[in-house]
């Protein structure tokens, strides 16, 4: 049987046992791994996995069947067992829950690729590897850390509407970073981020990312951070470079406009959202440099794709325009609940779990500046970049980040390095504060999004660009 | 899947023997290859305004192979339990560890050792459906009285086998349950989780109650400025205590790296801290990814740190043995203790097992308990408490500084205000900035309850267990406005 043979009886049994809508996900995802540390090679991985996820509603509920085996017999259970286990939840039943329309399509797509990441020789990435944890040990670093993850995903997607559609999605990326213990606290220093940059694309993309050439740089910079001096406490200008920025819309705006929190469907565990549909459309969510945009069809970003897990076209969207919140990431279930006309934001963590609302690629349009020009712009505050640590509550309001490096601006100039810089604010009040944005944007890639129960790991992008916040807190410490 | 199914009547343990003489045959007698074959099922029951909305059930299996080869080393898994998918993965591992860059580092295989059977295992656990789960379901929504409820009730079990080409072999099964669940009331939440062997002792009408209890005790909250304030952290708060503690300090390999807090020999920890992982206590695999035997290991005795946890790798670096805490995430993060418990008051420590996992903290004579404390236990540490904070859990903890664990969070589902010994006032969320081990240095514990609750993590086969802990300090840094 193909896998859309086999999609198909999974879909007709789930009808056949009393579902009213039922969808299949057959998955085969290859993933590779490779770490190093101190110039040598520490770790290989190559998984591969195949299975089918059948979905089916039965009144307000989801049911979810998942099995690792591709045969007509295992198919038709799981349909049954996932309408099955919908039905039962009828014991503790809400609303009847609706789907909005997806006109159904019969379709291909795959995320564009020039060099096959997994036909690339274990040999050269390896050296790769051990050549920029062995530059940054030379120059100081304490630990020096490399790795590259590759994803290899085909799936085929079917629908009891007449969905099916198949699509190649391969992502790669890697990174490097450096690590000095000092006297009671370590510095690190990543390029181009912590555990990397990430996208839907071949090789090519970590070949642009030069490792090597920039690993003397972040070890050197690791040990200069035990003994530069402390980001100073307090509110000033806060400049916050492209890699931070992203991480800023992932947390503050990519999880707040998900409607699935906004309905209270993650309310026990993600959390909620401080936003309020009814303020949809005229909430001032930040000053009028902010836009951001839903875009899953940004060629080679790590949240693009065809068409999203139940059978939506990746199409643009705005979220925030002008500064005003217009849109959210929905599915067809959130959006009919909310009474929206589309979803277009529902994936699923391989076969085995159940799509949700997940972020494509949520990110800024790019502004009128340089980051050049917003320093030289600058009298007096702290630029900072490459993300520590992140936390922000429940609602997606007070968040508290740490970054890598910082570095002090004074009258314009870029001046001393930071250690230990830290920003802390909420989401609405810190969004109205941006004054400068650049148009130097990156579509930066979060491969490790956590949410939902089962947990799932979510594929993100960001495209960000430096930008100026006006009397932010800064500083902040044990 | 193509391919010859294996015997039908093969074990997990036949299929990793299968793989470890495959390998032999097809790499010769010199290939050094471990392998762990898992099957596992896992359900969970999911409900958000109070009807449950997502109801999901996964079957799995893995094969997991790892071999040494000419100073070269390759991991793979696959889940194709055919002759045709097992000899698929193991060409695909011995190719790509011929082809990978040496590893100098690689510590050998787990010679043969005995492996004690799996402690408690309950197949009606193992196998609960759908029904079950919604009935408990449906008690804590009841037992909620009309507040608005979430959270999940998820039950499941893997088996599992281990053979290596040095001889050893292992097998295991385990099942759990959980429940975690919130309720709300104006704008607040209270929440209340337990874990469990058998599915028959979750109490979802105790669960729901309590978390009411709490969610309309913490309504109508005020502001309150940050600073440094004696707090109670109840069972919830402290698991997160745990977790970093574990994944930052106790981590064999970030001990090498000279990245964790953790000087053994040194009284690290106020005496009243005796830290226990032990992961047979509750339905465990009793062997590690590597095929090392799991037992309990004591992290912290009586204040003094005593030991940190190792994988094969991160032991060879430092010259001791294993601990037995290779999982399928260390080889990027490190070993890391997943069944940490930090003793109550009253038990002898390390080897006291007296006092442990009671369901829900309940049951224990005491002063009063009212909505906001959720058991007598809580209610004694809160009553010495003249003037500080009743914490119920924390969230979103991250770390600024793994070595001195500087840590920034805030609090969930609940923060009150305590004033000679009573609760006087629900309090908004607060934001805090914390050295977890100076939190618990000497002098700074001032009390731990008597009785241990056992709760749920997020990645199965982990647990924390826990007392409520009254601490002299905790930083607040921010409040809910910034």
């Amino acid at each position: 049987m193909s896998e859309f043979e086999v999609a198909e009886a999974a879909v007709q049994a789930a009808l056949d046992a009393g579902a009213r809508y039922a969808d299949v996900r057959v998955m085969h995802r290859r993933y590779e791994s490779m770490t190093a540390r101190n110039g040598d090679i520490e770790s290989l991985d190559q998984d591969e996995s195949v299975g089918l996820g059948v979905r089916a509603l039965v009144g307000s509920s989801w049911g979810f069947h998942a099995v690792p085996e591709l045969s007509d017999l295992a198919a038709r259970d799981a349909g049954h067992r996932a309408a099955r286990t919908a039905a039962v939840s009828a014991l503790v039943s809400g609303p009847p829950v609706d789907l909005v329309a997806s006109t159904p399509v019969t379709a291909s797509w795959s995320s564009p690729c020039e060099v096959d990441p997994l036909g690339v020789s274990l040999a050269v990435k390896g050296d790769l590897l051990v050549a920029a944890t062995r530059t940054m040990t030379e120059h100081g670093a304490d630990l020096a850390e490399g790795l590259y993850q590759i994803w290899d995903t085909a799936k085929w997607f079917v629908s009891s509407e007449g969905h099916r559609i198949d699509q190649r999605i391969r992502e790669c990326g890697g990174g490097i970073s450096a690590t000095s213990v000092g006297a009671g606290e370590t510095q690190r220093r990543s390029w181009p981020s912590y555990r990397g940059q990430y996208g839907t694309t071949g090789w090519e993309l970590v070949d642009s990312l030069e490792l090597t050439a920039h690993a003397a740089r972040i070890a050197e910079e690791s040990r200069a951070l035990l003994t530069a001096p402390l980001c100073p406490s307090g509110e000033t200008d806060l400049i916050l470079g492209g890699e931070q920025l992203a991480l800023q819309i992932h947390e503050s705006v990519g999880h707040a406009i998900e409607l699935d929190r906004i309905l209270g469907w993650e309310a026990a565990f993600a959390g909620t959202s401080w936003l309020d549909l009814a303020q949809l459309g005229s909430l001032r969510y930040g000053s009028e440099l902010m836009s951001i945009t839903i875009d899953p069809t940004i060629p080679g970003a790590l949240g693009s794709f065809g068409y999203d897990d139940e059978g939506s076209p990746a199409v643009k969207r705005d979220a925030v325009r002008d500064g005003r919140w217009v849109g959210v990431l929905a599915g067809r279930d959130s959006a009919a609940v909310a009474g929206l006309d589309h979803g277009g934001s529902v994936r699923a963590d391989g076969w085995a779990r159940l799509p949700m609302v997940r972020m494509t690629n949520v990110g800024l349009e790019p502004g009128p500046h340089t980051l050049e020009e917003i320093v030289a712009a600058t009298d007096e505050g702290v630029l900072m970049d490459v993300n520590r640590s992140w936390s922000i509550d429940d609602k997606r309001l007070n968040f508290q980040f740490g970054c890598e490096i910082g570095w002090e601006i004074r009258n314009g100039r870029r001046g001393r390095m930071l250690r230990n810089p830290t920003y802390t604010g909420i989401g609405p009040l810190f969004w109205r504060s941006m004054d400068m944005l650049s148009s130097e944007t990156v579509p930066w890639g979060t491969p490790n999004c956590g949410k939902g129960q089962p947990g799932q790991i979510g594929h993100t992008g960001h495209p960000s660009a430096p930008a100026r916040f006006r009397n932010v807190r800064v500083g902040v410490r044990a | 899947m193509s391919g010859t199914p294996v015997p039908a009547g093969d074990t997990e343990l036949d299929v990793a023997g299968r793989v470890v003489d495959l390998v032999a045959r097809l790499a010769g007698p010199a290939a050094q290859a471990e392998v762990t074959v898992t099957r596992a099922e896992s359900a969970l029951t999911r409900f958000a305004n109070s009807a449950i909305h997502q109801n999901v059930a996964a079957s799995s299996v893995d094969v997991r192979l790892r071999v040494h080869l000419a100073g070269r080393t390759a991991a793979g898994s696959g889940n194709a339990v055919t002759t045709d998918g097992l000899r698929t993965l193991v060409e695909r591992v011995l190719a790509a560890a011929r082809f990978t860059p040496p590893d100098p580092a690689w510590p050998g295989l787990a010679p043969a050792a005995p492996v004690a059977p799996s402690p408690g295992w309950d197949p009606a656990t193992a196998h609960a459906g759908p029904d079950q789960r919604a009935a408990l379901v449906r008690a804590f929504v009841d037992a909620a009285g009309g507040l608005v409820t979430a959270g999940y009730c998820r039950t499941g079990y893997r088996v599992a086998a281990f053979a290596n080409s040095a001889g050893h072999f292992a097998q295991g099964q385990a099942a759990d349950a959980a429940m975690d669940g919130i309720a709300r009331a104006d704008g607040a939440d209270g929440t209340a989780r337990q874990h469990v062997d058998r599915v028959a002792d979750l109490d979802g009408t105790d669960l729901g109650r309590r978390a009411a209890a709490k969610a309309r005790a913490a309504a109508q909250p005020v502001e309150l400025s940050p600073g440094r304030y004696p707090v109670v952290l109840e069972p919830p708060a402290v698991a997160d205590l745990l977790s970093n503690l574990a994944w930052y300090g106790f981590n064999g390999r970030r001990y090498a790296e000279r990245q964790s807090f953790a000087v053994p020999g040194t009284a690290q920890f106020d005496r009243a801290v005796t830290l226990v992982d032990d992961p047979l206590a509750a339905s465990g695999l009793p062997f590690d990814l590597e095929g090392t035997p799991s037992r309990a290991l004591t992290l912290v005795d009586a204040g003094t740190t005593s030991a940190v946890v190792h994988d094969r790798r991160s032991a060879a670096e430092l010259g001791v043995a294993s601990t037995g805490h290779a999982w399928a995430g260390s080889a990027t993060f490190g070993p890391i203790p997943r069944n940490l418990r930090l003793a109550p008051a009253g038990t002898a420590g390390a080897a006291d097992p007296t006092g442990v996992f009671v369901a829900g903290g309940h049951g224990v004579g005491g002063p009063a308990v009212d909505g906001a404390i959720g058991d007598p236990d809580t209610a004694a540490l809160v009553s010495r408490m003249e003037r500080g904070l009743l914490v119920s859990d924390l969230w979103y903890t991250r770390v600024l500084d793994p070595l001195s664990l500087v840590v920034t969070g805030l609090t969930r589902n609940g923060l009150w205000l305590v004033e000679d010994g009573r609760v006087t006032r629900a309090v908004r969320d607060l934001r805090f900035t914390e050295s977890y081990p100076r939190a618990l240095a000497p002098g700074a514990v001032l009390e731990l309850g008597r009785r241990a609750v056992r709760l749920p993590d997020r990645a199965d086969g982990a647990w924390w267990a826990a007392p409520s802990l009254r601490l002299a300090s905790w930083n607040f840094t921010g409040g809910a406005s910034g």
